[in-house]
């Protein structure tokens, strides 16, 4: 199923050692109110790593500042060892170069909580937009390529409808397939299945947990934690703005070292 | 009520209909220029740009067009001697552009506002979804941000076209000879006001008719999206994720 597809995501591999991504000491605050307080985490390639807390935890926060959606107050964020430049702007910290930002973004695909689906562009155009105009490759390979990966999260059928005619599953796999579609190195997922119906959220994980077994790079902030223990090799749990446990998903839930994570797993069996 | 007389009528005022239009369209293509150009002032967040096109509008949405009309036409004859060393007399001498520039001023102050209300409604997520797909400055504008702002805008858009439709009476003020125009001098030589003016207020209707339905037209090639999709289509292929 997946060989279409995983073949085309030519890049080099990263050099041995070189984290995919790498968070370092990130600060950031919305006013007054600090939302993360110094968080550090490290990706390997192939890594899935599901990022757990509370709402107002830090979690979506740190997720967004890996793309550059939110930008941190301090800290430093490495994608595949590129640092992303950061200066002093006249509202705090701004990026210091927009095509470095730009460049980034087309690598690191993001998947939202409410997919944010263009409205006014059908599924198939969805998916290509940024392949065609954003990464300049011909249009032709970006449609026979984006059919290829509408047919893999099962919604080939729905390609020239538009998304107010989707069901939210179906809208959310259309975002999965328009992320895949940039050859992303890394994915980030913005709490996916938050914004479903219950009988939805099977048909997301589904599509989530076949990328992960090809061995796809992924940021995971979610709730669903069946996702994160038996697909993510790793778990990070953030409280009040910092990571408060973190390690394999069998240690993590087996034997949790922090109260505050023992809490958080009672309350969302 | 004299038809055969008002026949007649109706086919020296259609004479005037290509002026009536060349007048609208011209300034309504201008105006879109300049509203959008403000619109994105307003839009800027620098204040050396933002209060200069809020006052603009202030100004141009606050006083009557007959009075801008008056104003250009006959005000700016005042200053002829500097606007022939400018080299824009040969511009404002003329009746047809002192009417087009007076109606491209006007349209474009009312303009701006329907287009920023359009700019201001484009969804914050869709922006960020671009954002996150590497866009920014010009091609995000161009290829999300405008296209839906167009879309929400056209309905308003729409209304202020049909309004300078009208408002191109007042050129006949002027001495243009476009529908109203024609109107008045038909009037003053036969003196049968009642006739005279229900068939140019037809012809009017008659435009607005077919430009109502143009945007309209239009509108609905802009939102398959907001319609129900195609009934059924062809299932290629199932599920098998």
């Amino acid at each position: 199923m997946s060989n279409g597809v995983a073949s085309l995501s030519s890049q080099p591999a990263l050099a041995e050692g070189v984290p995919a991504v790498s968070v370092q000491n990130l600060r950031k605050s919305f006013g007054s109110l600090e939302v993360l307080k110094g968080v550090s985490l490290s990706a390997k390639e192939g890594d899935v790593i599901s990022i757990l807390g509370a709402s107002g935890s830090g979690k979506s926060t740190m997720l967004r500042c890996i793309n550059m959606l939110e930008v941190p107050d301090s800290g430093e964020i490495r994608i595949g060892g590129e640092a992303i430049g950061l200066k002093k702007g006249r509202r705090g910290m701004e990026p210091a170069d927009q095509r470095q930002v730009d460049r980034i973004r087309s690598r690191v695909a993001m998947v939202f909580q409410s997919f944010n689906l263009w409205s006014h562009m059908t599924i198939l155009e969805n998916v290509i937009e940024a392949p065609v105009h954003v990464q300049k490759r011909p249009k032709a390979e970006c449609i026979a390529e984006a059919e290829e990966l509408l047919k893999k999260v099962g919604i080939v059928d729905k390609r020239n409808q538009y998304p107010s005619h989707l069901s939210g599953g179906q809208q959310q796999r259309a975002a999965i397939a328009r992320a895949l579609a940039m050859h992303p190195k890394v994915m980030l997922f913005d709490e996916p299945t938050s914004a479903l119906d219950p009988e939805l959220v099977g048909e997301v994980l589904r599509v989530m947990r076949s990328l992960a077994e090809e061995g796809r790079t992924m940021l995971v902030v979610t709730h669903e934690m069946g996702f994160a223990r038996d697909v993510s090799n790793r778990v990070v749990f953030l409280h009040k703005g910092v990571v408060e446990e973190e390690g394999a998903p069998a240690e993590v839930f087996g034997a949790p070292k922090s109260e505050r994570f023992k809490q958080f797993i009672s309350s969302h069996r | 009520m004299d038809f055969a007389f008002m026949r007649d009528t109706f086919f020296t005022l259609i004479g005037g209909v290509p002026l009536t239009l060349n007048l609208a369209f011209t300034s309504v293509a201008l105006g879109a220029v300049l509203a959008m150009l403000l619109a994105l002032m307003r839009m800027s967040g620098v204040r050396a740009l933002d209060w200069p096109a809020q006052a603009y509008v202030f100004v141009f949405r606050g006083t009557p067009l007959l009075v801008q009309i008056f104003l250009i036409y006959y005000g700016l004859g005042q200053f002829r001697p500097t606007l022939q060393a400018w080299g824009l007399w040969t511009f404002f001498r003329e009746p047809y552009w002192c009417a087009v520039f007076a109606l491209t001023l006007n349209t474009a102050a009312y303009a701006s506002e329907i287009i920023r209300g359009g700019l201001q409604a484009v969804p914050y997520n869709q922006v960020e979804a671009a954002r996150a797909c590497g866009m920014s400055g010009f091609l995000l504008f161009r290829r999300i941000i405008f296209p839906i702002a167009v879309r929400q805008a056209l309905p308003a858009y729409g209304s202020e076209i049909i309004l300078m439709v009208k408002a191109t009476s007042l050129a006949s003020v002027i001495t243009m000879m476009e529908v109203t125009g024609l109107a008045a001098k038909l009037i003053s030589q036969t003196f049968r006001a009642v006739e005279v003016f229900v068939v140019a207020g037809l012809i009017y209707l008659i435009l607005n008719f077919i430009i109502t339905r143009i945007i309209m037209a239009i509108e609905w090639w802009l939102s398959p999206h907001l319609r129900r999709p195609p009934s059924v289509e062809p299932r290629l292929e199932a599920a098998h994720v």
